[in-house]
């Protein structure tokens, strides 16, 4: 009987025969077919994920040394392209369309040795916080399925949260990898805006978009990271540093005690469930008792980084989702007779779905003159003061701790009707997209209501691998009595 | 056209020049021109989900030289913006563009006017952007087809002030222009394959009005004679409309090379917001010093460069290096020649003579010469050293090798029978011939009437059939007589 725990174990049972590549996939393709109805897959790769497997364990077999990701099985968010593969982003308007070549990180994850499992479910376009807003219907959470999984990268959170696979990919915008991990009770990390290369990332807000990655253990997350990460010469955004080994860097004894900052404004926000912030407040208070450095750092930005990030975001998407148009790919209306403008017109209105107009009627709006200056240039001037007031916290700590999200995975359909309101969930995620530094969400804590919620700790752009030290950390300390 | 006096005409131009790189402004397709349609479309051309642009920075380094040679001012700080909105040949739906920082700010081109004098034409700027892809509505009845090859070439967008104040001052601009650009390198100027393109922007006022009238934009002009003929037009139908006392109104027009005539395609009123902002898959990019510097460095020589070091070197007339050196490809042939050892002023002589005869003739390129500049080197070296007579040379041998580029010339020469006799043993018997025919011219001739050797020397010529070398029977008779 398959069981998996982390890679490293993984790879320790491959190597000493007591699992095979094969097996895995099996495995996860029975635990696949068993929950299809947590509706986490858009599309699985069974019997490529087979023969893969198959090879891989003649390869390992035969003596050839394991790649880092040898046999790790990966599903990937529905707007990662993969060669040969459907992608969609889970909307109409890509109906049928499949993909001609692979993102920069799907091409890395399978030189080193992956086995991509199938696609994930997801919000259209990524635009979402429920997985309620796709194509191919909505996503359940597996710890309770009345409730959502959170979004946009619901399936890809479900799919490691229900043990479909052992990681997977998700893109992150304003949250969409740390929110629903939170909701779900898992790890999920978003790396520094421009670590990991883009092409191949269906785009919704280019300058805040980022792959990002769910895991159960801290190490498997940062060696997926490791594979992923570095510069890429079909992305002018990547970073072009280069990537420190964060499997090893994990392992080195760490003793200088932790620099933390917390905003009390966002603590003791009238949006956030008292669970939670008593909660965080206690692991802070514990922290100080420990001899770690604690304290608090006054956040007026607070209640204008939701306002911002929307009209950024939107914007960008308002532009982004222009190819969208019926001509080259994916779906045209059937409709006889039209007019140029009309085809346009029909197609968009037809295939998609009411958030992505919602977020290109508002992007279109914030870009038009006359109203540009009002909108557009003053969001980009709070990104711009909270850019700077940002590098300040970081002059004197390492790591700023916030909620992930301000409730625990609510009821479906429960807040549907009121799209502002969901917008302003997003009030502790948006930070780390607006400011473009990497942020985790930490599975740590469960509530009364028997749903888990977890801790958000961010660093500075680059600053991974403290960010992954102080994760290991944080985890390692709960598990303890 | 005689021009209403009455008014004065005000002209602005935007020129778009496909600049000459290898590959595409964001992405490593071919640019190459004639390709079957959609062969040279990658999934970032076609705009296919999830794909970045990547820029190419030589489209940089060539908008840098053109800014450079047009005495321009170079922005150092650089970004490209999206301008947004739908049209089939447009993939992305967005046209990545320079909208508030063009790479060169102002600046000028010299140009010389039919009075013989020179003027300076004022730059606004010039810009780098992508070009679209063609939409084709002639191929099918019903549907109208996309081919998206051209999709993503880099372009630059030369805008000038409105400086310019007649047809022929446009076609003086344009002519100045294409060759500015082929001298540079930067782009092949040629109009008919849309590797330049020219927008006119034109208003007429009452001569002495300080106001500018309201302006018409003629879009796609695709020669300069057209561009011409369209200014003319334009120009004649707005001073009517004031004349009649009817009002101009703001349009985009079209002009019809058929019928001399421009229509309106579209009314100012609904011009698009296009929505501009920085776009985010390009980072910013400054310029470094070292960089300008070193392409400031590697500028080519121009064609005013041209004509004085063919005068100074060459000793060529001004006349000569000017008409030469107006085609740069003309002038790299002639500059080839002379390398290949054709003397300076003859081979001048050769290109304002039968080679550009035969090009007017054939309405051809020099590009599309059928001999090398080291062939037809080899020609001029036979005239020189008296082996070919001139006219044998540009009439007989020069009509063969056009037909049969790849012969050798000497060969080709024996095998006409055009080689000049100098030998004397050949060249005696003939002279001792004509002398004992024309004795009594001989006595003329020894009595002072010296003008009669040119009698003997054509009846010489005559007896050998052209083919004795003047110059040799020149002397011989010289020689002969002297006794």
């Amino acid at each position: 009987m398959f069981s998996f725990s982390s890679i490293d174990q993984y790879h320790s049972s491959l190597q000493d025969g007591t699992a095979t590549c094969l097996q895995a996939v099996e495995h996860y393709l029975q635990r696949i077919n068993a929950q299809m109805h947590l509706n986490a897959f858009v599309d699985i790769y069974a019997d490529e994920a087979r023969t893969r497997a198959a090879a891989l364990d003649l390869q390992r077999q035969s003596g050839r040394p394991m790649e880092v990701l040898h046999g790790v099985v990966i599903g990937i968010k529905d707007v990662i392209a993969y060669n040969g593969h459907k992608l969609t982003a889970a909307s109409r308007i890509l109906e049928g369309f499949h993909s001609i070549y692979s993102a920069t990180a799907v091409e890395r994850l399978l030189e080193a040795g992956a086995i991509i499992i199938g696609s994930l479910n997801c919000d259209e376009f990524a635009m979402g916080s429920t997985n309620e807003n796709s194509a191919y219907g909505k996503v359940l959470n597996a710890l309770d399925e009345t409730r959502i999984p959170g979004g946009s990268s619901g399936g890809s959170a479900v799919a490691v949260q229900a043990g479909l696979c052992m990681v997977s990919l998700g893109s992150d915008t304003g949250g969409s990898v740390r929110q629903p991990a939170d909701l779900c009770g898992i790890i999920g990390l978003k790396p520094t805006y421009g670590r990991i290369s883009r092409y191949g990332l269906i785009a919704y807000a280019s300058s805040f978009d980022q792959i990002g990655i769910f895991g159960s253990t801290i190490a498997d997350v940062a060696l997926t990271l490791q594979v992923m990460a570095g510069a890429d010469d079909f992305d002018s955004t990547v970073s072009t540093r280069p990537v420190p080994d964060y499997t090893h860097g994990l392992k080195e004894k760490q003793d200088k005690p932790l620099r933390i900052a917390y905003f009390p404004e966002a603590l003791d926000h009238p949006s956030l469930d008292p669970e939670i912030s008593q909660a965080i407040h206690n692991l802070l208070k514990n922290l100080q008792a420990e001899g770690h450095q604690v304290s608090p750092v006054s956040f007026s930005l607070l209640d204008h980084i939701v306002p911002a990030y929307y009209v950024l975001t939107t914007a960008e998407a308002s532009s982004n989702l222009s190819r969208y148009d019926g001509v080259r790919y994916g779906y045209r209306t059937s409709k006889e007779g039209l007019d140029i403008n009309e085809l346009y017109e029909t197609t968009r209105s037809e295939a998609f779905g009411t958030e992505v107009k919602r977020r290109i009627m508002l992007g279109t709006f914030v870009l038009s003159a006359g109203y540009y200056d009002a909108y557009y240039t003053r969001a980009q001037k709070v990104r711009k003061l909270l850019f700077d007031q940002t590098q300040l916290i970081f002059k004197e700590f390492d790591h700023i701790f916030l909620p992930t999200t301000p409730s625990t995975a609510f009821r479906i359909g429960e807040k549907t009707t009121d799209p502002i309101a969901m917008y302003l969930a997003d009030i502790y995620t948006v930070m780390a997209n607006l400011v473009g530094i990497p942020a985790i969400s930490l599975p740590l804590f469960r509530h009364s209501n028997g749903m888990p919620f977890g801790l958000q700790v961010m660093s500075n752009r680059f600053e991974e691998l403290s960010l992954l030290r102080i994760s290991d950390l944080l985890i390692d300390r709960q598990l303890k009595p | 056209m005689a021009s209403n006096p009455a008014y004065e005409t005000v002209i602005g131009l935007e020129v778009h020049a496909q600049l000459l790189t290898q590959s595409k402004l964001f992405c490593g397709d071919s640019i190459a021109y004639g390709a079957a349609p959609n062969t040279h479309v990658s999934p970032v051309t076609l705009a296919h989900p999830g794909t970045l642009p990547k820029m190419n920075k030589k489209a940089v380094e060539l908008a840098i030289r053109m800014g450079l040679a047009c005495h321009c001012e170079i922005e150092r700080h650089n970004y490209f913006a999206r301008k947004n909105y739908f049209y089939p040949d447009l993939p992305k739906g967005y046209q990545v563009s320079q909208h508030t920082t063009p790479i060169c700010k102002g600046g000028h081109i010299t140009i010389r006017t039919e009075a013989g004098g020179e003027r300076a034409v004022r730059l606004n700027r010039i810009h780098l952007e992508e070009d679209a892809g063609k939409s084709l509505h002639d191929v099918l009845d019903t549907d109208s087809c996309i081919d998206l090859n051209r999709a993503g070439t880099p372009l630059i967008e030369i805008v000038t002030e409105p400086d310019l104040r007649s047809a022929e001052e446009v076609s003086a601009y344009l002519t100045e222009l294409r060759k500015l650009v082929r001298y540079l390198g930067v782009c092949d100027g040629n109009m008919e394959e849309g590797s330049l393109r020219c927008d006119v922007n034109i208003s007429v006022r009452r001569q002495g009005d300080a106001r500018l009238g309201t302006k018409v934009e003629i879009k796609n002009l695709n020669s300069i004679r057209n561009a011409r003929r369209a200014v003319e037009a334009e120009s004649r139908r707005l001073i009517e409309l004031l004349e009649n006392g009817q009002p101009v109104l703001q349009q985009t027009r079209s002009f019809d090379a058929a019928t001399g005539t421009s229509f309106a395609t579209r009314e100012k009123e609904d011009a698009d917001d296009y929505r501009y902002f920085a776009d985010p898959d390009l980072t910013p990019f400054a310029l470094e010093e070292s960089f300008i510097d070193s392409i400031r460095a590697s500028l080519p020589e121009l064609q005013e460069q041209r004509v004085q070091r063919y005068m100074n070197q060459w000793n060529l007339p001004d006349y000569d290096a000017r008409v030469i050196t107006d085609d740069k490809s003309l002038a790299d042939f002639y500059e080839e020649m002379v390398n290949a050892g054709a003397l300076p002023k003859p081979a001048a002589n050769w290109m304002l003579g039968p080679v550009k005869s035969w090009l007017n003739e054939n309405d051809k390129e020099i590009s599309d010469f059928p001999l090398s500049p080291a062939a037809l080197a080899a020609v001029l070296k036979m005239v020189d050293t008296g082996a070919l007579s001139f006219s044998a040379a540009s009439t007989r041998l020069f009509t063969h090798l056009l037909q049969h580029p790849a012969d050798d010339a000497a060969v080709a020469a024996q095998q006409l029978n055009l080689i000049q006799q100098s030998d004397a043993d050949t060249l005696a018997p003939l002279i001792d011939e004509v002398l004992a025919r024309y004795a009594d011219k001989v006595t003329e001739y020894k009595k002072g009437k010296k003008g009669v050797l040119a009698l003997f020397v054509g009846e010489v010529m005559k007896r050998s059939k052209g083919k004795a070398d003047p110059r040799v029977t020149n002397e011989l008779l010289l020689e002969r007589l002297k006794s």
